[in-house]
């Protein structure tokens, strides 16, 4: 089977020019792939470079070194040493990021937050507005809700707009960020439920979270961040 | 839905080598990028940085002391623009390019009706029809959210926010392919700017346009742009996507810059 | 007479020659407004200095002068100009538009036809008709260079969507053999049609702005408009009430402070050609022999 995602030997340093140059190693030799229907938690204790790791398979921080390899339409691409352009593509087509808050411009109505991506990739809006209505009426968004912007929402209903966000596009690649942090035990199961069909569908998935009885439930295998850690 | 960003297309405009000085004061210096087709790229950088001197040369509006700018025109020939005649560089700017100023009465002539605003540029390309014209600056006045009933209005009576609305609508309405922003939320209050960029996001994206933003305004290069240069002292310093370059700056002024942002 | 203070005219040769070359390259260029370097005259600007200085500059001693203003030989600018040159070039002068070689004229075309034998030289307020669009000079000219018109019909759009119509009435804006965008002079745009392919040499000459315009005979002069809102000329829909004349541009005349007004023929010497030959209007009861004790 041939991975979606291969790390191998990614490190990430950050340079603090604000505080007289220090350097603050964050993680070195990551190393781990990720195959299709396979979701992967990575775990380890608080600042152990989880984030980090997540946001370097998604292009949002740039990699010191190593290779950070995406399947993307069917070709391997380096996301360290690829171009902007080349980030927005794989963005677009192939990895999908959950983020623990949601970053929603003001005045856009939930529904169209959560259709945006579907519009992006080219389906119809009234269809992407369906497909986004029903997957917030499964995470218990109530439709009086869905033509305000989120902005004005609970942190638990905007973490559930997020997560439908996020879970609409139909990517091979998905990296969760604590996607059940601030959710109960209802919407949790949905969660759940959501990363269960991902995987039937052959999405690779990489993810954090904290609680136990959700990483029992979801994760496929464990890598333990611990072990990259570069700090000296 | 077009296909944005494909591997093997065109450039649409590439900045080689650019480079502008005034005697020994060099105020911008070997700008090298490209642009393609639907890609918002954010010029940022503090006042005197260069960003609008750069602007400026790249819109041909300012000869370049060194380098070249070259622009692929409609009709697939990819050209020079210092070679360009005045009438073709000027045919240009009113077709195939937008120019938003941070100030819309520079854009916009303020005695003349909303209507004809929106419809200059038609009947400067031809246009003859005055009922055709009407409809298409009615429909465009709808789409950046002003009431068709000040159809009739001159700017002068608008608000802030509403001229700013008006001048994107009279750029937009040949369809250029490449608009030039000079802090277009320069000035507007809080809530007409988030108003004014949610707009802008989405006809950008709707009508796939190539845009060149300056702004020092980080939070309004965030919510537009794919990918920013960070200009100091004339020199581009720090340039990639635009969420690694504020997510993860390396240079020390990027640092300074992201880290003098308030939190939302 | 003889007035041998004066220069043939007026003006010196070399103003003459001077005024003669730009008038060439106007005729060259046609519709293109060429500098020129305007003289002071013995009259205040807005009184045809412009009209005169190319009357000067053309006018030979076999010419025959006709002075109009607002179509009028009789009004005091008219008459005026008439006795400047009868006195100062010693020209021969009328009043019937036929027997005129040069005629200079303050906002009116004839109603009879011009012929090749004739040169009609216009007094010019304004030359620039992107003027109260785009105040900068280095810009209209930018945009005359560029052949850029759109601005013309911006201020027709606004005609419209203001008015319903294009409302311009005078000073009409006008294409010149398909290439310059010309203002007429505030001439009745009922005239217009009879600059397009006209056997005379049309002369423009503004004073105060030190140019000058042309369009050499059996040029194409067109209207500017929409498709939709065609060029219309505009007259009261009456006959003269001296002539009956059913097609010339017409005066309003209020007769009365209780609403009364009647409307006669503009051009004073086509009205009373027309009245010589036997054409009667409503009000027309031999008023002139009336007037003759009145």
């Amino acid at each position: 089977m041939t991975a979606m995602i291969d790390v191998a030997d990614a490190q990430k340093t950050f340079t603090m020019h604000l505080q007289g140059g220090v350097e603050l190693p964050v993680v070195r030799g990551v190393t781990f792939h990720v195959n299709p229907g396979e979701c992967v938690v990575l775990s380890g204790p608080s600042g152990a470079g989880k984030s980090s790791i997540l946001k370097m398979i998604f292009g949002n921080y740039r990699c010191d070194g190593g290779r950070i390899g995406i399947r993307h339409r069917g070709a391997l691409i380096d996301l360290a040493s690829a171009e902007p352009r080349q980030i927005l593509n794989v963005r677009r087509d192939t990895i999908g990021y959950v983020s623990q808050f949601l970053r929603a411009v003001p005045r856009v109505a939930t529904v169209d937050v959560v259709a945006e991506p579907l519009i992006a990739s080219g389906v119809a809006r009234p269809e992407a507005q369906q497909r986004a209505g029903a997957l917030l009426h499964r995470l218990n968004i109530p439709e009086r809700l869905w033509q305000l912007p989120p902005a004005t929402f609970s942190g638990g209903e905007q973490q559930r707009v997020n997560i439908a966000r996020g879970f609409i596009p139909e990517l091979p690649i998905l990296l969760l960020d604590e996607p059940t942090a601030s959710l109960d035990a209802a919407n949790r199961a949905v969660v759940v439920e959501l990363i269960a069909e991902k995987k039937h569908h052959g999405v690779a998935m990489v993810a954090i979270v904290h609680d136990d009885e959700i990483r029992h439930l979801i994760a496929d295998r464990i890598v333990d961040v611990t072990s990259f850690a570069a700090a000296a | 839905m077009a296909e944005p960003m494909l591997e093997n297309d065109q450039p649409l405009l590439v900045a080689d080598a650019l480079g502008k000085s005034y005697g020994r004061i060099a105020a911008c210096r070997d700008v090298s990028f490209a642009l393609y087709p639907g890609e918002v790229l954010a010029i940022v950088g503090e006042s005197g940085s260069g960003k609008s001197t750069l602007l400026q040369l790249l819109s041909g509006q300012l000869a370049a002391s060194s380098g070249c700018v070259s622009y692929r025109m409609r009709d697939g020939v990819t050209r020079d623009l210092a070679t360009l005649g005045e009438a073709e560089r000027r045919f240009l700017f009113r077709t195939d390019w937008g120019y938003v100023h941070q100030d819309p009465a520079q854009g916009l002539r303020m005695a003349v009706s909303a209507g004809a605003n929106v419809g200059e540029r038609l009947m400067a390309v031809g246009w003859n029809h005055y009922g055709r014209i009407r409809d298409t600056a009615s429909n465009w006045l709808e789409r950046v959210e002003i009431d068709v009933a000040r159809i009739d209005d001159a700017p002068r009576t608008y608000s802030g926010g509403m001229r700013q609305r008006l001048q994107i609508a009279r750029n937009l309405v040949t369809e250029p392919r490449l608009v030039f922003m000079d802090e277009p939320t320069g000035g507007l209050d809080v809530s007409v700017q988030a108003r004014l960029l949610d707009l802008l996001r989405n006809l950008v994206a709707e009508l796939h346009l190539a845009v060149i933003i300056v702004t020092h305004d980080l939070a309004v290069a965030r919510l537009l742009s794919h990918r920013v240069m960070v200009m100091k002292g004339g020199r581009v310093i720090e340039t990639g996507l635009t969420d690694q370059v504020l997510d993860d700056p390396r240079e020390p002024y990027t640092q300074l810059l992201v880290s003098s942002i308030l939190p939302p | 007479m003889n007035a041998p203070a004066y220069n043939f005219a007026y003006l010196d040769e070399q103003t003459k020659r001077m005024i003669r070359r730009a008038i060439l390259k106007a005729i060259a260029i046609p519709g293109y407004q060429v500098p020129f370097a305007s003289r002071e005259m013995p009259m205040p600007y807005g009184w045809g200095t412009g009209g005169v200085q190319v009357t000067a500059a053309i006018l030979g001693p076999d010419d025959v002068l006709k002075v109009i203003d607002q179509g009028s030989d009789d009004t005091t600018n008219a008459i005026s100009i008439r006795k400047f040159f009868a006195k100062t070039a010693g020209v021969a002068t009328t009043t019937a538009t036929e027997n005129a070689t040069v005629i200079q004229t303050r906002h009116r075309i004839p109603e009879t036809a011009l012929g090749p034998n004739q040169v009609l030289v216009y007094q010019v307020p304004i030359p620039e008709p992107l003027r109260f669009l785009e105040p900068r000079e280095t810009e209209t000219r930018r945009m005359h260079a560029l052949a850029e018109y759109g601005l013309m019909h911006v201020k027709l759009y606004e005609d419209i969507a203001r008015f319903g119509h294009i409302a311009t009435a005078y000073a009409y804006p006008v294409k010149v053999n398909g290439r310059y965008v010309m203002d007429p002079s505030p001439t009745p745009k009922f005239d217009n049609p009879k600059m397009d392919n006209c056997p005379a040499l049309q002369l423009f000459g503004a004073g105060r702005e030190k140019r000058i315009y042309a369009i050499p005979p059996y040029t194409q002069v067109v209207s500017l408009d929409f498709e939709d809102h065609p060029f219309e000329p505009y007259r009261f829909n009456a006959p003269c009430a001296l002539c009956g004349a059913e097609n010339s541009y017409l005066d309003e005349i209020v007769t009365d402070d209780k609403g009364g007004r009647m409307f006669v023929c503009s051009d004073t010497d086509f009205c009373e050609e027309r009245q010589t030959a036997g054409h009667h209007g409503s009000l027309s009861a031999a008023p002139y022999k009336e007037k003759a004790h009145g």
